[in-house]
C-alpha cells in the first residue's frame, strides 16, 4: 500500500454508500449534452457513401452529378482523403508477428468489408447529403469475398492481402506442463467440445458521432466527440494529420453508452476531422444505425476446440484448446484486433489450480466488419471454455458442479499466486464468493425444484461460473507495446474562494457513474458536503493527462488519483489553516466544509473564509508563506501487470423443449471488486453487464451470408435483451481490497459480461441432460436448441 | 427543391408556428428546428423507443412520425414531463434508484413509464416490463427502471 493509510481511519461520509449521481438529475430533464445536440455556426454534415460489397476493387469514382446538388459542399474519395493523413497500423510490439497492412480512413483502390466508407459529402444537411449519395457513381469490381474464418485459413482462400501469404494475422502458442501427455494417463477422463461463440457488437443506442471544428487563427483542431479516451484520440488526430498535440482538442461531454465501441479508431471520424481542417468550419458525423452496425467493431466470433482432463475424483489435471477467431481485414487501430484472442491464451482457466495448459490462438484476416475490444474483452469466450468444459468433465465423471469447483478453486489463502500461465494474483477470494452465492440462491432447493419438474415435462436447469476480470491495467496492457495509451491517470483538485471543491480527472463518463465516484473521494477525503463538489472530466484543454475510461480502470485507478490529490490539499490546507489560527496542523482537520479541532470538533475557520483570505487578502498571511490551494497526484498500478477481480454467478433457467425457447428465471452474482465505493452504482454496473452477457449468450448474433453482407443491421432483425425476457438478478459482494492502492478498490465493469454466458450455457446444458443432448453455441437460439434436441435438422 | 410546408403546434405549453420540409420528421423537427435535443434518436426505424414523446396525449415514436403530421396537435417531450405530466415523482424516483446510466434511452423510458402509470396500471414487476419492452436499454438490464416505476405508483397509492 502506499499513500496516506489514514484516509480511512474514520468512517466515511460518503465513501461506501450509495448516494445518487448527480449527473442524472440533467440527464431525467433533458439536458444532456451529446455530440450530435450540438449545432455550430457554418456547420455542415459528413455524409458517407459505403461500399455496398464485403470485397471489391474500385476501378472510379464519379462525383460530376452529386457535386452541383442543392445543398452540397464539397466531395471527397477515399483517394482525396489519403493525402492528407498518415495511414496507420494496428499492431504492437508486445504482440510478436501480428500484421496488419496500413489503413487509410477511407477505402483507396479496394473496398474490404461491407459498409468501409470511400467518398463523403459534405452538405448543409443530413438529408441533402443523402440525396447526393446517390448521383455519385462508383465502378466496382467485385473479388471474391472470404467470410468464414475456418475458410479464410485454407489454401485455397483468397488472399485478402496480396503481400501476404495467407489470411492469418497473428498466431500464439502457450504451453506449460505436459498436456498430451497428462491426459493419456489411464485415470483421466478426457472430454472434448467444440465451442462456437457470435460475432455481435456493443449496440450503444447513441450513435458514434463527432463534431470537428477547425480554427485557423490558432491552428486548432477541436473534436467533440462520445468516446472514452480522449487524450489517446488527442495523439492519433496529431500524429496522423501532422499537427501539433497541443493544437488538437479533444473533448467528450455526454455519451450514450460505449462499452467499449467508442474507443478505437474509425475511419469516417478521422475524416471528418481532416475535413474540418480542409474545410476551416465545422463538421459534424452521426452514424445512422445501419452505419453503425457495419462500422461500429464487432466482437466475438470464435470457433474453439477445447478439450479437459480431469480424474475421476474430480481433480483438474490440464485444459487446452485451439481458437479461431476472425477479425475483419484489418487489425484495428491502435489496441489492435489480437488482444481479446491474447485475453484468451491467458485467462483460460485462471481460476482454478492445475498444471498442464496447452492452448493457441489463431487470428484472422476475413471480408466482414472489423472485430475488436468490447465490454469483458476475451473473458466470455475464456471463462465458458473452462468452466463450461468443467461442468461437462462433472456431468461425465457424475459430480456435481458445485463440487469439483470447490476441489480445484485456487485456495482463498493461497495469495499471493499465480495461475498456469503465470498470471499473477493476489487478494482473490474464490471459495469466499462461491459460499455466498450458494448463501444467496438456495442451490438445495432449486435441485429439488428441477427433479420436481422434470417429472412434468418441464427442463430446468442450474448453472454456474467462477470468474476473473482483469482491471486496473498497468503500462503493461497497452504502453509497453508501443501505444499511445496512458495506463496513469491523474486528478486535480481545487479550494475555490467560496470553499467548494472543483476535480477534475482524465478517466472519463459514459454512465457508469464515474463522475459520481469521483465526488463522493473527494467530498470524503477532503471534508467537504458531496454538494460544493463540481467535477469536469473528457476534455484535453483542461484536465489532467490519462487513460480514460477501458477495461474497469475508472474506480481503480481515477479514483486512487483523486484520494491522493484530495487528501494532498488537506493537507496545504490544513497547514494554511494552522498559520492563521496559530496552531498545529497535526491538531486540525476538515469536516462539512470547516476546519476544525480534531480533538473536541470544534469549528475553526470555514474553507471559504480560509480561501478568501488566501485569494483576497493575502496581506494578512506571513510573507514566505506561499499557500497552494490546488494539487494534483497521479496514479498507476505498479506491483501487478493488472489487479485481478474475481467473483461467481449462477443462471437458473427453464429451457422450452417444445419452442426451443430459454427463459432465465434468475440470475445470481456475487463479485469480489474491493472496496465498494457506492454499492448501487456497482450493483447497477454488474446487472447491466449481466444483461449485455445474455445478449451475447442468447440473441445477439451479427448473421453474414457467404457474399460478406450483414443479415440483420437493424435493430428490428438483431435482438438484444429487453425487459420483458430479462430476469430479476441478485448482486453481493465479497470485499477483499486490493493492497496496491490506499482506495482498495478493483474494476466491476466487466464481471457481469465475463461471466453470465458461461453461467447460461451452463444451465441449458443441465436442462438438457436428462435428454442427453447438449448445446454448445452461441447465441444460444431457439433453433439452434430445437436442432441440439433433434426436432429440426 | 425539397417541399416545405407550414405547421401550427404547441410543444410543452409553448405555440411554435414553422415552415418544414415535409419529408422532416418530428424527432428531427423537435431536434433541430426547436433545439430541444431532449428527444433522443437511435435506430430511426421505430424499434428503440428512446425518441417516444406524447402526441395529443398518447406516446408515439418520432422518428416514425413527420413533423407535418404534428400540425395542429399539442407535444409534449421530456423537457415538458415535470410540469406537463406531473412526473416530477417519478423523476425523482429514477434518480434515486439510479434507473439509468448513459440517458440517452431515458426520454423514451420516461415517456412509456408515464403512460403506464397514468393509464391506472398496477405495481406489477411483470406488466412493467411488458409495458416497457418497446424501449431498448443497453446499460442498465431494466431492474432499476422497474424498481422506479413500481414505487412510484406505490407512493401514489399510498398518498
Amino acid at each position: 500500500m502506499t499513500g496516506p493509510a489514514t484516509v480511512f481511519d474514520k468512517p466515511t461520509d460518503y465513501i461506501g454508500k450509495s448516494i445518487p449521481r448527480s449527473d442524472a438529475s440533467r440527464l431525467l430533464r433533458g439536458q444532456g449534452r451529446y455530440v450530435d445536440d450540438m449545432q455550430l455556426p457554418r456547420m455542415v454534415h459528413a455524409v458517407f457513401l459505403r461500399s455496398p460489397y464485403a470485397h471489391a476493387k474500385i476501378n472510379s469514382i464519379d462525383i460530376s452529378q452529386a457535386i452541383d446538388l442543392q445543398g452540397v459542399v464539397a466531395i471527397f474519395t477515399g483517394k482525396d482523403i489519403a493525402q492528407h493523413v498518415e495511414p496507420y497500423v494496428g499492431v504492437l510490439s508486445h504482440l510478436p508477428g501480428l500484421r496488419s497492412p496500413a489503413q487509410y480512413p477511407l477505402a483507396v483502390d479496394v473496398a474490404r468489408w461491407q459498409g468501409e466508407p470511400v467518398a463523403v459529402v459534405i452538405c448543409a444537411s443530413r438529408a441533402l447529403g443523402e440525396d447526393a449519395l446517390e448521383y455519385i457513381k462508383v465502378d466496382y469490381e467485385q473479388i471474391p469475398a472470404v467470410t468464414d474464418t475456418l475458410d479464410a485459413m485454407s489454401s485455397e482462400a483468397p488472399l485478402i492481402h496480396k503481400e501476404y501469404d495467407s489470411n492469418l494475422a497473428w498466431k500464439r502458442e502457450v504451453e506449460f506442463g505436459n498436456l498430451e501427455e497428462a491426459l493419456a494417463q489411464d485415470d483421466v477422463v478426457v472430454v472434448e467440445k467444440q465451442i462456437k461463440f457470435g460475432r455481435h457488437t456493443g449496440v450503444t443506442l447513441e450513435t458514434r458521432a463527432t463534431v470537428c471544428d477547425y480554427i485557423p487563427g490558432d491552428e486548432q483542431l477541436i473534436m467533440y466527440y462520445a468516446g472514452q479516451a480522449p487524450h489517446m484520440l488527442q495523439f492519433i488526430l496529431a500524429k496522423h494529420l501532422d499537427m501539433l498535440e497541443e493544437n488538437v482538442r479533444v473533448v467528450a461531454h455526454d455519451v450514450g453508452g460505449s462499452f467499449g465501441i467508442k474507443v478505437h479508431t474509425y475511419g469516417d471520424e478521422i475524416a471528418t476531422a481532416i475535413i474540418a481542417k480542409l474545410l476551416k468550419r465545422p463538421v459534424k458525423f452521426t452514424a445512422d444505425r445501419l452505419e453503425s452496425f457495419v462500422t461500429d467493431i464487432h466482437a466475438r466470433d470464435h470457433v474453439v476446440d477445447a478439450k479437459i482432463g480431469v480424474k475421476k475424483d474430480g481433480t483438474i489435471v490440464g485444459m487446452g484448446f485451439n481458437d479461431f477467431t476472425g477479425i475483419g481485414p484489418f487489425s484495428m487501430y491502435p489496441r489492435t484486433s489480437a488482444i481479446e484472442c491474447n485475453q484468451i491464451l491467458n485467462l483460460t482457466g485462471a481460476p482454478y489450480q492445475f498444471e498442464h495448459y496447452h492452448a493457441v490462438g489463431n487470428v484472422v484476416f476475413q471480408n466482414k466488419t472489423l472485430m475488436c475490444q468490447y465490454r469483458a474483452v476475451g473473458h466470455p469466450i475464456a471463462m465458458a471454455i473452462s468452466d463450461c468444459m468443467i461442468e461437462e468433465a462433472a456431468r461425465v465423471i457424475g459430480m456435481d458442479p458445485v463440487k469439483i469447483r470447490k476441489k480445484n478453486l485456487i485456495p482463498d489463502d493461497a495469495y499471493p499466486t499465480k495461475s498456469v500461465t503465470g498470471m499473477r494474483f493476489d487478494d482473490l477470494s474464490h471459495h469466499a464468493c462461491l459460499d455466498k452465492l450458494l448463501e444467496i440462491m438456495d442451490y438445495e432447493g432449486l435441485l429439488v425444484d428441477q427433479q420436481k419438474e422434470r417429472g412434468n415435462g418441464i427442463y430446468r436447469g442450474i448453472g454456474f461460473v467462477s470468474l476473473v476480470e482483469v482491471t486496473n491495467p498497468s503500462p503493461m496492457f497497452y504502453g509497453v507495446g508501443g501505444a499511445p495509451i496512458a495506463s496513469q491517470d491523474g486528478a486535480t483538485v481545487r479550494l475555490d474562494a467560496a470553499g467548494a471543491l472543483h476535480v477534475s480527472s482524465s478517466v472519463t463518463e459514459q454512465g457508469q457513474g464515474t463522475n459520481a465516484i469521483l465526488q463522493q473521494i473527494a467530498a470524503d477525503v477532503f471534508g467537504v458536503a458531496i454538494e460544493r463538489v463540481k467535477v469536469t472530466t473528457g476534455d484535453t484543454a483542461t484536465v489532467p493527462y490519462g487513460g480514460g475510461t477501458w477495461a474497469s480502470r475508472g474506480a481503480g485507478i481515477g479514483g486512487e488519483a483523486m484520494l491522493l490529490a484530495s487528501h494532498a490539499l488537506k493537507e496545504q490546507v490544513l497547514e494554511t489553516a494552522a498559520v492563521i489560527l496559530q496552531a498545529k496542523p497535526e491538531n486540525l482537520d476538515i469536516s462539512s466544509g470547516e476546519v476544525i479541532s480534531k480533538e473536541s470538533g470544534e469549528q475553526k475557520i470555514s474553507l471559504g473564509d480560509l480561501a478568501k483570505i488566501v485569494y483576497y487578502r493575502g496581506n494578512e498571511l506571513p510573507n514566505d508563506l506561499r499557500p497552494e490551494l490546488i494539487a494534483t497526484r497521479h496514479y498507476r498500478v505498479t506491483d501487478f501487470p493488472f489487479v485481478f477481480t474475481n467473483g461467481a454467478m449462477a443462471a437458473h433457467v427453464e429451457v422450452d423443449t417444445n419452442t426451443g425457447f430459454i427463459k432465465i428465471l434468475h440470475f445470481w452474482a456475487v463479485e469480489d471488486c474491493g472496496r465498494v465505493i457506492n454499492p448501487q452504482l456497482v450493483d447497477d454496473q454488474i446487472r447491466g453487464g449481466v444483461v449485455q452477457g445474455i445478449g451475447g449468450a442468447l440473441y445477439e448474433e451479427c448473421i453474414y451470408d457467404t457474399d460478406g453482407q450483414m443479415q440483420n443491421a437493424s435493430m428490428a432483425d438483431y435482438l438484444v435483451p429487453m425487459a420483458s425476457e430479462m430476469p430479476e438478478i441478485t448482486v453481493a459482494h465479497v470485499e477483499t481490497y486490493t493492497k496496491t492502492s490506499v482506495l482498495g478498490a478493483k474494476g466491476a465493469g466487466e464481471a457481469g459480461t465475463g461471466g453470465a454466458p458461461a453461467a447460461i450455457m451452463n444451465a441449458v446444458n443441465n436442462a438438457l441432460e436428462p435428454l442427453n443432448c447438449g448445446l454448445w453455441q452461441m447465441p444460444m437460439t431457439p433453433e439452434r436448441v430445437l436442432k441440439a434436441l433433434g426436432k429440426i435438422k | 427543391m425539397t417541399k416545405t410546408a407550414q405547421i401550427n403546434l404547441v410543444v410543452n405549453g409553448e405555440k411554435y408556428f414553422e415552415n418544414v420540409p415535409v419529408r422532416m420528421n418530428l424527432a428531427d423537427f423537435l431536434r433541430n428546428k426547436l433545439g430541444l435535443t431532449g428527444t433522443h434518436v437511435g435506430c430511426e426505424h421505430g424499434v428503440c423507443g428512446a425518441c417516444t414523446i406524447f402526441l395529443d396525449g398518447v406516446t408515439a415514436r418520432s422518428c416514425l412520425t413527420l413533423a407535418v403530421q404534428a400540425d395542429e396537435t399539442e407535444v409534449t417531450t421530456i423537457e415538458g414531463y415535470e410540469t406537463d405530466k406531473n412526473a416530477s415523482d417519478l423523476i425523482k424516483n429514477f434518480h434515486k434508484r439510479n434507473a439509468l446510466q448513459c440517458g440517452y434511452c431515458t426520454p423514451g423510458m420516461l415517456a412509456s413509464s408515464i403512460e403506464y402509470i397514468e393509464q391506472g396500471n398496477p405495481p406489477d414487476r411483470k406488466k412493467v416490463k411488458e409495458h416497457i419492452s418497446g424501449n431498448y436499454c443497453r446499460c442498465t438490464g431494466y431492474q432499476a427502471i422497474v424498481d422506479a416505476i413500481c414505487t412510484t405508483i406505490e407512493e401514489r397509492q399510498s398518498r
